[in-house]
């Protein structure tokens, strides 16, 4: 019962976290946007307070739920391994007890929130389960250098961790699977080994995919256990229950004493502090033909500082938050959000506009980040925040005055036949780039700011 | 160069359509062919006794398709199979030119019709001097569709678009290089043995050419006719055809019709025109009626019609397949439909691709086809407050992003005005462009 309560729910989980980020018609996030928000790590980063307490909470009173139903890349995990012992008889009874790998998963925690404190963000959310996930939903679709190499390395890794072992990654590598698993360590309610019943049969111990009962001395490490509850209907005495764990004493104690709730505890609240930095981009460029007149497809021009998009408030903000999970890039109805190739900010994003520009009725990557990297912002908000100044090249112009006629800040007026911008309007919103006639490097381009600047 | 003389033509395209033409009246005279598939409507061409059918092939809308290098091509696979089902339907009349389909009909239609003996068809093409106006380039232009058509004569030859810029631009293009006394010439030499010319512009316009028909004596004239130009035209850069067509039928010139569809605009029309349509005729197109509607003209000589899939074809010959007029009562219909159909802020493009190509790489009859199709499928929005706002609005912005690359749409335009000379139809292109784009923001922006 408790089993297939789990499958339904993560399917559910799964499958529509899949499609918001397939979903390119941005139709989904709003019945679907949630899913995405009450992701561990984005919550963290996003300081979603509420988020993560309920989700600590829910750890310590129920477990690891949130490993087995939440997260997509723990799921994802499952539906591999099932496959494994599908196509292979031998496969499902392959599992056997090995010992919590302290030192790799504490060591890869510490390591991960000293990368995220540091800002080298780019290197800390290559391991962030969801962003990874988002990673590779996002390349199937859409696969743009260098996220799809990246993600293609990380669904081999995940597949094969996976088949070999169920739940290696989460139990060894995955920074959230090791802040969790420290909470639910102390769950009030897990599965627990009924030693009246129990013969030892190794049954469940072989087919667990956390590799987290210990048959022998019939303990359940609770810290790895992800709450499948497999092993509660595989077991025909009815050896395993799940229930309130406090219940006799003897059986809590020891784990108690092993654990170092110190040094995990200020690990976690490290990981919630934010830092970043800042540097250049270059987006793709995108192929056009037909009959019709040739158009070139625009380039980058070079641009004095990169661009966020309004909500980020700052570059330092934007980048210390960020876990590249690519949901933005992939909503972004107006094709202006492009991962960084910049080894600083890789797959973070960055906005370009060789492809489009930021529309002035549109807040979809503010309303969708789950990190908190772009906070909310209102369309009305939105045309006073200046998040960049247009520059124009009198070399390059044709005096066309398209940049003028356009500009929906009214920022640009043609001055002796050359578009003049005045900075106290400009918002940078990069229309008058996309739109100008001159290819392959527009005639007029944004840089950004490096602090957005915002009227009282 | 073979000469041909019309009495040897007449041997030729049969006696019996011979003495038809000799018994008849001045004006073109119904004649019915018994062929195979049922009877194609013929009409006879009273000046010289050409048996043309009713149903002529416009080559201006083949089919193109993309080569390996990505160049946008005729597929002349389907251009031989469809002038194969034209001719052996009883379609005796190609008109073509030389810039037609970025300049590439004359060789594809020259392909398939060098297939059939060259006299069981009537070929059409013009002098399409657009743009350079000198007499060698001219004369290059007339000399290359001798080759490209694979023949030695045109049946009918037009002086490709007049009208618009008046006396001025007609001098200019035909009369200043002395390229009419040239082709006069040809005429009398039997290497072109009709001369006329297609017509776009107002009425002062007209009545200057029709003017010149005792200089140069038209053979016929080709106008753009069809139930909404025939009483609706816009009256200032356009001409009522019904003013048109009795003008010319009082010379007693033979007419040929093109638009008589407004470039398949008449073929999907508003559902709540199309439903009386239908209400009618369940299990005749859309396009029969107009069709039937020019048809029913006894001055008509033949009704050119730009077929790019079979089935049009197909449906066509059906039409003209013992062909039936309309009554008074249903042209009356007709004209209620053209009515209401003036009512929608239809944009008047025929899809002729002229104003092509936008410097700027704007697809504007694109975005024009895009709109108006909207329009007759009711996804337009009037307002923010209608119910189903969000539907058209949702409806809309979907299918123009996937009809037109962001790169092609209207708010590309920067107002250059190359394209507004090239329009037969005189739409003021950036102005529609921008009505049309300011319609987009606004969904776009809520703020309809």
């Amino acid at each position: 019962m408790l089993k297939k309560a789990r499958i339904v729910s993560a399917t559910i989980f799964f499958i529509l976290i899949t499609l918001l980020f397939l979903d390119h018609t941005g139709t989904l996030k709003a019945y679907v946007g949630w899913m995405a928000k009450i992701q561990f790590l984005p919550a963290v980063l996003a300081a979603n307070t509420g988020v993560v307490i309920a989700l600590i909470l829910v750890t310590l009173i129920f477990g690891r739920i949130y490993c087995s139903v939440v997260c997509p890349m723990g799921v994802l995990q499952d539906i591999i391994f099932a496959g494994k012992r599908k196509a292979v008889k031998k496969a499902r009874m392959q599992q056997s007890y090995s010992k919590e790998k302290k030192v790799l998963r504490y060591g890869v925690l510490i390591l991960f929130i000293i990368l995220m404190v540091a800002g080298v963000n780019s290197v800390a959310i290559l391991i962030a389960p969801y962003s990874a996930y988002g990673r590779i939903v996002s390349s199937i679709s859409h696969p743009v250098m260098p996220v799809a190499a990246i993600a293609a390395v990380t669904l081999v890794v995940i597949v094969a961790l996976a088949l070999h072992g169920g739940r290696t990654w989460c139990n060894t590598i995955c920074p959230v699977g090791t802040i969790l698993g420290f909470f639910s360590r102390f769950a009030i309610f897990r599965i627990m080994i009924d030693t009246s019943k129990c013969v030892k049969c190794h049954y469940c111990e072989k087919r667990c995919k956390a590799s987290c009962i210990d048959i022998e001395n019939q303990k359940i490490d609770a810290s790895r256990c992800v709450n499948c509850f497999d092993c509660i209907d595989n077991c025909k005495l009815n050896g395993l229950k799940y229930g309130f764990a406090y219940r006799s004493k003897e059986k809590t104690n020891e784990e108690h004493k092993k654990s170092t709730p110190d040094k995990g505890r200020r690990a976690f609240l490290v990981g919630s502090v934010i830092l970043a930095g800042t540097v250049t981009a270059r987006a793709q460029e995108k192929h056009l033909d037909g009959g019709l007149a040739e158009v070139l497809p625009k380039t980058e021009p070079e641009r004095d500082e990169r661009i966020t998009p309004p909500g980020s408030r700052s570059h330092k903000e934007f980048y210390s938050k960020c876990t590249a999970c690519q949901l933005c890039i992939t909503q972004c109805p107006n094709h202006v959000l492009k991962p960084s190739t910049d080894l600083k900010h890789l797959m973070q994003p960055v906005m370009s506009y060789t492809d489009g520009y930021c529309r002035p009725e549109c807040t979809v990557c503010s309303d969708v980040c789950p990190a908190g990297a772009i906070l909310p912002i209102t369309r009305e908000e939105k045309t006073v925040t200046k998040i960049g100044l247009a520059k124009v090249n009198p070399e390059l112009c044709i005096s066309c005055a398209h940049c003028a006629v356009r500009c929906p800040a009214h920022a640009i007026r043609m001055v002796k036949g050359i578009p003049a911008v005045n900075e106290s309007k400009c918002i940078g919103c990069g229309q008058c780039e996309n739109l100008c006639p001159v290819r392959p490097i527009s005639a007029i381009a944004v840089s950004g700011y490096k602090v957005h600047k915002t009227e009282e | 160069m073979k000469k041909i003389d019309r009495r040897k033509f007449l041997k030729v395209t049969g006696v019996a359509a011979g003495t038809a033409a000799l018994a008849s009246a001045c004006a073109p005279k119904k004649v019915k062919n018994t062929g195979e598939n049922g009877e194609m409507e013929y009409r006879i061409n009273t000046n010289n006794g050409d048996k043309v059918s009713l149903l002529g092939y416009g080559c201006m809308r083949w089919k193109m398709i993309k080569d390996a290098d990505g160049k946008e091509i005729i597929d002349q696979e389907s251009v031989n199979e469809l002038v194969d089902y034209a001719i052996e339907h009883g379609v005796n009349y190609f008109d073509t030119s030389p810039v037609y389909l970025q300049g590439q009909s004359e060789t594809a239609t020259g392909i398939a019709l060098a297939r059939h003996p060259r006299e069981s068809y009537f070929l059409a093409t013009k002098l399409s001097n657009f743009g350079i106006y000198t007499k060698e380039q001219s004369l290059k232009m007339y000399y290359d569709s001798f080759k490209e058509l694979h023949t030695d004569y045109f049946d009918y030859y037009l002086l490709h678009s007049i009208g618009r810029g008046g006396d001025h631009a007609f001098n200019e293009r035909y009369v200043d290089n002395g390229i009419l006394d040239f082709l006069l010439e040809e005429r009398k030499a039997g290497r072109i043995r009709n001369l006329g010319f297609s017509f776009h512009g107002n009425q002062e316009n007209f009545d200057y050419l029709l003017g010149l028909h005792e200089k140069y004596h038209w053979d016929f004239i080709q106008i753009e006719m069809n139930y909404i130009d025939w009483r609706h035209a816009d009256g200032v850069r356009n001409v009522n055809a019904e003013y048109l067509y009795e003008k010319i039928a009082a010379l007693d010139i033979p007419i040929i019709i093109m638009e008589p569809l407004l470039g398949g605009r008449l073929a999907s029309l508003p559902d709540n025109i199309a439903d009386k349509l239908k209400e009618r005729e369940p299990q005749k197109s859309l396009a029969s009626w107009a069709f039937r509607f020019v048809g029913s003209y006894p001055k008509v000589l033949c009704i050119l019609s730009g077929m790019t899939y079979r089935s049009d074809l197909e449906d066509n010959v059906d039409t003209f397949t013992n062909f039936k007029p309309l009554t008074g009562e249903e042209k009356d219909f007709l004209e209620h439909m053209a009515i209401m159909y003036s009512q929608y802020p239809i944009v008047n493009c025929t899809n002729c691709k002229y104003c092509m190509p936008c410097p700027w790489g704007i697809d504007i009859p694109g975005i024009f086809k895009h709109y108006n199709t909207c329009i007759n499928e009711g996804i337009f929005a009037g307002s923010r407050d209608e119910s189903d706002y969000a539907r058209n609005k949702r409806k809309y912005l979907t299918s123009y992003n996937k009809a037109i690359p962001t790169v092609r749409q209207a708010d590309h335009c920067i107002f250059c005005r190359k394209c507004l000379p090239a329009c037969p139809q005189s739409i003021n292109i950036p102005r529609e462009l921008k009505r049309i784009d300011d319609y987009i923001e606004k969904l776009k922006q809520d703020t309809l």
